[in-house]
């Protein structure tokens, strides 16, 4: 009869018989995904909270797509329960002595700050949809649907004048300056959730919490440069076989103006929180070696001997220096851009697998090893859900979700925002 | 309170009281904190009777005494007074009504937890007789010769 | 969720979570015994002497079997562990299936690695050490658990409601002493109850009825008179990982440095 884990997990040397990688590729995702959601949303404040006005265009689109990553965050850890339909439990009866538990407090508070401040964003949008369609007579099945979500979203305020703008302005300034210590917990959380764990020499550490919110930043950030630069993309073409409708940005000139002006200031932030995140783990890594305490021997192993290509290789040199180089060089271009933050995401990506994967190379006896291998080829609903195919869904649904939220939530096309 | 800002305020508050609503109605009355606090003691009463209902299947061997007397006594009289009946026969659980027989195990494995050469200085193992399973008869069950109720008694 | 709520929470959260570390001083076995004051006249307690245990492995078996953890699946609440030290200083460990079948090979199990061939007339000194759940003082599993599914009972015992634990894995994780897995079958976490069915009804645990050389006894801390009580207060006695503060309540007669 299998245990859970042991289809992934071959143990070496001295190693309990009850241990194996319990928290595999999805616990992988859970931060990573996690990260992209903070990170967006500290990306958007920095426009919102902060007044850092070239980030206007990038602030509106970091908010839509963090609601979009918001909703699948949670996904990975509930994928990983061996009882997901009890994952409610953890709202029922919390027990908040466990960062787990706490989690879901947080990651509520969150969800309905960056719902609100999407509200506030998008209302007079909401209005000029609704009321045309309220006034027109004999409306289609569709346009009655229409209708009833936007009027549902309106929350029946219909007043857009000059005044009660102003006053969503100022909402949406207080929600984005809330929000960025909420993003900064609820990644500090899952930071939280692997740092308190004392029996594990790897993850037990107080920076553990400040290096994930600095990679959460970084990998946010990384995110929305990408998928911003691959819709002005889309945006371009449909633009040179005008098929677009009148816009803002008519030409393929002046879009191409924006999108490099914008890409080049948000890489600014990128390289400066890359910077940040990479010293704390470095710093880490120093301290580690410096005190050289009982762990340190197994640690030493698995960090320079048996990881040494996925920490050193993988995700220091390309996933840290090789984009550091291409965003320091001089005269960044959008196609430069786009292979660094692509080498971003991946190295935030190896960051957590060598924390969570890393974490449970060696055993609890510090006399043995455990080595994870990814099931690939599912062949039942576990080596599914936690397997290649699992993680590869938990990182699409996001665009899918951004694709279908962005019908609400129009990200290019609004001519005035605040 | 009138202005519209507080409308999101709302549905939140709202979303607060359906979970409230539903937590009522979901969590079993007796969850609650245990003399332990919150941080040890913060579960459903009812599973401690869980686990003090569990079902007891190992009976001790004061259970077989009556029944199979000749064999205990025979035990009782042999180095093997140590060995607890079920260690070989298996839990009694509620023998003779269920199960009607029990699994005795009987191959050279169950010997050899013992009698298999350690000699670690330091470990009572050192001080057990032993014999290596490679030369010693291989292939042979061990009661085809020794009485396990009584190995001093002779081969048979 | 209101601004209020959610500092009061996170309040709670921080006072939750820096509890504990003013926990951490040394253990006394006597400060439990002196405790009575509260009502609770019952603190399990758990002896292991390893000079006596020959690594036969019946107590395994009779926990798979007492328990209901099936018996061929690679996971168990109790478990042997043989440490053979050898002249040139190197430790060899293993607990092949955690020992249900006792150790029949002189050879070491080094798992993907295959086995190692140990000379006896290497040997320096050999002995086998049982494991089970601490029952800690201080349980890290309970302190991580997100919906009260663990929970220690006050005698001392930590338990796991099979119909509330969501498997999220998160107990497992926070044992430094590696007991707790995933049922194969009911997919919650599990672990030793100290047979919990049984010492309420005033009988031994299972391993402790099937040890057939007196290696692991149970008892109460909080009665002077009790055997294993006497023992522990009055020989020298070691317990595991004390450095993570868990204040474990198995208690070693006989442990080696070597003992991870």
């Amino acid at each position: 009869m299998m245990v859970h884990g042991e289809i992934w997990t071959a143990k070496e040397l001295f190693v309990y018989p009850n241990e194996y990688i319990y928290w595999s590729i999805q616990i992988v995702m859970y931060p990573f995904m996690t990260g992209l959601v903070a990170g967006a949303f500290v990306l958007s404040s920095l426009y919102h909270v902060f007044g850092i006005k070239q980030l206007k265009e990038m602030a509106r689109f970091a908010l839509v797509f963090s609601f979009a990553l918001l909703f699948v965050a949670p996904l990975p850890i509930v994928l990983h329960l061996q009882h997901p339909f009890r994952g409610i439990n953890v709202f029922m009866t919390p027990h908040f002595t466990s960062a787990i538990a706490a989690f879901g407090i947080v990651f509520f508070t969150y969800g309905a700050i960056v719902a609100s401040e999407l509200w506030f964003l998008y209302r007079k949008h909401f209005v000029e949809v609704a009321l045309p369609l309220k006034e027109k007579q004999d409306k289609t099945i569709g346009e009655w649907l229409k209708f009833f979500i936007f009027c549902t979203l309106t929350l029946g305020v219909y007043d857009i004048s000059e005044e009660t703008l102003k006053r969503d302005h100022k909402a949406i300034k207080v929600l984005a300056g809330i929000g960025i210590p909420v993003a900064c917990f609820l990644h500090g959380y899952a930071g939280f959730i692997f740092g308190s764990v004392k029996a594990n020499a790897l993850w037990m550490t107080p920076l553990m919490p400040v290096i994930f919110i600095m990679s959460a930043i970084v990998s946010g950030i990384a995110l929305c440069m990408l998928t911003y630069i691959i819709t002005m993309e889309i945006r371009k073409f449909l633009a040179s076989r005008k098929m677009t409708p009148t816009q803002r940005f008519q030409s393929k000139e002046d879009l191409k103006g924006v999108e490099v002006s914008v890409v080049r200031m948000t890489a600014k932030y990128l390289l400066f929180f890359m910077v940040f995140a990479i010293s704390l783990e470095l710093l880490d890594l120093i301290f580690r070696g410096y005190t050289a305490v009982k762990s340190w021997d197994v640690l030493r192993s698995v960090i320079y001997g048996r990881d040494f290509t996925d920490i050193f290789i993988l995700q220091y040199t390309i996933g840290n220096l090789i984009p550091l180089i291409l965003f320091l060089i001089p005269g960044l271009t959008i196609r430069r851009t786009v292979v660094g933050v692509i080498l971003v995401l991946f190295g935030v990506f190896m960051m957590r697998w060598n924390v969570v994967i890393g974490g449970q190379a060696f055993s609890l006896t510090f006399a043995g090893y455990m080595h994870y291998h990814m099931p690939i080829i599912p062949h039942d609903w576990e080596t599914f859900k936690e397997g290649l195919f699992g993680a590869v869904s938990v990182f699409i649904l996001p665009f899918v979700l951004f694709w279908m939220i962005a019908k609400v939530f129009p990200v290019f096309d609004l001519k005035e925002s605040h | 309170m009138k202005s519209h800002v507080y409308r999101p305020l709302w549905v939140v508050i709202g979303l607060v009281c359906i979970i409230l609503v539903v937590r009522y109605f979901y969590v079993p009355k007796d969850f609650g904190i245990g003399r332990r606090g919150y941080m040890y003691g913060w579960h459903r009463k009812a599973d401690v009777e869980f686990w003090k209902n569990y079902k007891v299947k190992y009976k001790g061997s004061a259970y077989c005494k009556d029944c199979h007397s000749e064999n205990y006594n025979k035990l009782m009289q042999s180095p093997h007074v140590i060995i607890p009946c079920e260690d070989c026969h298996s839990p009694a659980i509620d023998h003779p009504m269920d199960p009607q027989k029990l699994q005795i195990q009987k191959g050279r494995g169950l010997c050899l937890r013992c009698h298999y050469p350690l000699p670690y200085p330091t470990s009572g193992r050192a001080n057990i007789p032993s014999i290596d399973p490679d030369t010693h008869n291989p292939g042979t069950e061990c009661v085809m010769c020794h009485n396990p109720h009584n190995p001093l008694e002779g081969l048979k | 969720m209101n601004r209020r709520d959610f500092l009061k929470n996170t309040a709670r959260v921080i006072g939750g979570i820096t509890l504990p570390l003013t926990a951490f001083k040394i253990i006394n076995p006597k400060e439990l015994l002196a405790s009575t004051g509260d009502k609770t006249k019952v603190r399990w307690v758990f002896l292991v002497d390893t000079y006596k245990c020959v690594g036969c492995g019946m107590c395994v078996r009779a926990c798979k079997l007492e328990n209901g953890i099936p018996y061929d699946a690679k996971v168990t609440r109790t478990w042997v562990e043989r440490y053979v030290i050898t002249k040139d200083g190197k430790t060899h460990a293993d607990s092949p299936m955690g020992a249900r079948d006792g150790f029949t090979t002189s050879k070491i199990d080094l798992g993907i690695d295959g086995y190692e061939n140990i000379n006896n007339a290497d040997i320096d000194k050999g002995f086998f050490v049982p494991k089970l759940c601490n029952q800690c003082e201080n349980p890290p599993c309970v302190q991580v658990c997100p919906v009260g599914a663990t929970f220690q009972v006050p005698d001392g015992v930590v338990l796991v409601d099979r119909t509330w634990c969501i498997g999220c894995g998160y107990c497992i994780m926070a044992c430094p002493y590696g007991v707790r897995f995933f049922h194969p079958v009911y997919h919650t976490a599990e672990k030793c109850t100290f047979c919990y069915h049984r010492i309420t009804k005033g009988m031994k645990t299972a391993c402790v009825d099937a040890c057939p050389f007196g290696a692991r006894q149970i008892g109460n801390i909080k009665d002077p008179n009790d055997p294993v009580t006497k023992i522990i207060m009055t020989e020298r006695i070691g317990i595991l990982k004390e450095e993570y503060g868990t204040k474990p309540q198995v208690y070693y007669l006989g442990l080696d440095r070597e003992v991870k």
